[in-house]
């Protein structure tokens, strides 16, 4: 076993451990609880919040990546040109927007709990995959394209079998960015009464119990940590299947 | 659609102009008995008398209108502001004819027709700049024009009063010293976060090593959710401050401004340092061989040679920096580091829905001003034959 491979199984061990058997690490926690306070968080099972928090995320990600990549192919088409000034416009200045404040601002609309948070992931989340995919859909070699044109591929062939696969590197560039936003985000997610990993950090910051905070820091950040990390290899694997670099 | 119509009615104009006619017929303005109530919505045409409300409607359509043609950028963009100078119209005249008889604690706040309206009429605005794709001295001139006339607009009075303008006098004090605590958290970690992070990318250029080893370490502090590291900053700071001696008499403390500052400062590295690298590794090799070939120490190449060249580039990890900080200050406001995050979390509280607005807009209008100044500075800073426009 590799030595990435060997750390991979210790950060994922170590998860599991802390969310099905936090009470191994409470000595551990021990010194940072106050006097009289519980040190492992039991309000919640910490199972059910992470699955929630992973539920979110996902369900957010997969519904921008469907609406990103579907909005970078109509810009990219003939029809649809006219709209991709404006579209670059939005995607830079979009990102501009704290993923906090789309948060706090879905809330007057959608009241409190996880629709504001879902909402919130999914419009931050469509605009880095929507700048790659167009930037993958617009750069491709005119060479490849001359080719597809010349042995015959029609237009929706060219777009299924040459030019998305040519692309999906940068797309999923695109989708690892969003993804780790969205992680975050989602903590940040549960200040409006989602059902997130954030409530454990959220409840140590009121309570000056720091043992909560570091329980849930530790959760989510190797959660994002592995995510990313896996997203990084496929991205990589797929990188080499296609010989670019 | 025919050829012949489709060059002449631009296409993105059609769709956000018949955006922009269904938008009207949402709520512009709520209503409401005190700040924290939902308010019930006014449509456009009820917000005040016909006298008020005819020409606002008129200059609403014809900004809407003047986004249809196909050429004439000047003409669209002068639509669009004609429209949000309707829109302003709209809330000067409504505000106060609301108001009248409606209560001491009564409300008026910005409807959902409102927002639409004012994000399609910014959007025509765009679309219009972006084909006539200013140069980035034009860029600042407008970004200046547009500061000055917004500050102008707020200034003199006239919409003080939405509900939102009421949240703001009530802390008008508080409201400055959050501002200044965002400015601060947001430049102040840029500055440290460069002057830490440009010697580090130098280095790590020079060094693969150190390079392999930095770069791996500093994204994967990047990828920590920001609740998370503010929140382990708490710990870690009480503890530097009991465990060293001095360190508390120095203003080091588990809670405030300086665990958000701290966190602030690490997430910034990685775009720092990363660009630099990237910055200075963009000097072509024949340019470099050159350098060498005419005596250059390596030393003034850096200084004469690879910083110029690279400067687009590091300054451009400045604009990510920048732009992340601002929104990333905001979390400050829950681990009690004050800034605009104050607001929003406080809002959130209280389900005061202006209140929020008066800590996320401000962020948000800040994150758009350094997004756009950043954008004009690595354009200008980019070699004469590269720069467009």
């Amino acid at each position: 076993m590799s030595r990435a491979n060997f750390l991979r199984v210790i950060v994922v061990s170590l998860l599991l451990a802390l969310v099905l058997r936090p009470e191994w690490f409470a000595p551990m926690f021990e010194p940072f609880t106050p006097p009289g306070a519980a040190v492992i968080y039991d309000r919640t099972s910490l199972l059910s919040l992470s699955l929630s928090h992973l539920g979110i995320v996902a369900l957010a990600s997969v519904a921008a990546i469907v609406v990103a990549v579907l909005l970078a192919i109509l810009v990219t088409r003939p029809q649809g040109k006219a709209f991709l000034p404006l579209s670059r416009t939005i995607a830079n200045m979009g990102q501009t927007f704290p993923p906090v404040a789309v948060l706090a601002l879905a809330v007057p609309m959608l009241g409190f709990g996880a629709g504001p948070t879902l909402v919130a992931l999914f419009l931050y989340g469509i605009l880095p995959i929507f700048e790659n995919t167009m930037t993958g859909l617009s750069t491709l070699p005119p060479a490849t394209m001359e080719a597809a044109r010349g042995i015959g591929l029609s237009r929706r062939q060219r777009l299924l079998q040459v030019e998305l696969p040519l692309a999906l590197p940068l797309i999923l560039t695109g989708v690892r960015l969003s993804v780790v936003i969205a992680i975050g985000t989602a903590t940040i997610g549960s200040t409006v009464a989602a059902h997130t990993l954030g409530e454990v950090i959220i409840a140590g910051l009121l309570t000056n119990n720091t043992s909560y905070v570091l329980q849930g820091g530790l959760i989510v950040g190797l959660f994002a940590v592995l995510i990313y990390d896996a997203l990084t290899q496929l991205e990589a694997s797929i990188r080499k299947r296609l010989g670019v670099k | 659609m025919p050829n012949r119509i489709k060059s002449i009615v631009s296409g993105p104009g059609l769709f956000f102009t018949g955006l922009g006619l269904v938008a009207l017929y949402a709520p512009f303005m709520t209503l409401a008995a005190n700040r924290i109530v939902a308010g019930e919505g006014v449509p456009v045409w009820d917000v005040a008398g016909p006298e008020a409300v005819i020409p606002g409607f008129a200059g609403l359509l014809a900004g809407l209108a003047l986004g249809l043609p196909a050429a004439w950028q000047v003409l669209r963009l002068t639509g669009a502001m004609i429209g949000i100078a309707a829109l302003i119209w709209l809330l000067m005249e409504g505000s106060t004819s609301l108001l009248e008889g409606a209560g001491t604690y009564a409300r008026v706040s910005l409807g959902s027709g409102f927002w639409c309206l004012l994000a399609i009429l910014l959007l025509l605005a765009a679309d219009a700049l972006s084909s006539l794709s200013p140069g980035p001295k034009m860029r600042g001139a407008l970004l200046a024009v547009a500061i000055v006339v917004s500050a102008m607009v707020l200034w003199s009075g006239v919409l003080t009063d939405l509900s939102i303008f009421r949240e703001y006098a009530s802390r008008q004090d508080a409201f400055f010293n959050a501002a200044w605590r965002h400015l601060g958290l947001a430049f102040g970690s840029l500055v440290v976060a460069a002057a830490i992070g440009f010697p580090l990318g130098v280095y790590c250029h020079r060094n693969k090593s150190l390079r392999s080893a930095v770069l791996p370490v500093l994204s994967f502090l990047q990828t920590i959710p920001s609740l998370a590291m503010f929140g382990i900053m708490i710990p870690l700071l009480a503890w530097v401050s009991s465990a060293i001696p001095g360190a508390r008499e120095l203003g080091v403390v588990g809670i405030g401004f300086l665990p958000a500052f701290l966190a602030l400062v690490i997430y910034s590295l990685l775009p720092v340092v990363a660009n630099t690298v990237a910055g200075l590794e963009a000097t072509p090799i024949v340019t470099l061989d050159a350098a060498r070939g005419m005596g250059m120490t390596r030393h003034q190449r850096l200084i004469q040679i690879q910083l110029p060249l690279g400067l687009p580039v590091m300054l451009a990890g400045l604009r990510i920096v920048l732009v992340q900080n601002i929104g990333l200050a905001v979390i400050a406001g829950l681990i009690g580091g004050g800034g605009f995050g104050t607001f929003v979390f406080q809002g959130l509280n209280q389900t005061a829905t202006d209140l929020i607005l008066l800590g996320a807009l401000p962020t948000v209008i800040l994150a758009l001003i350094s997004a756009i100044t950043m954008d004009i500075l690595v354009e200008l800073a980019r070699p004469n034959k590269m720069r467009h426009g």
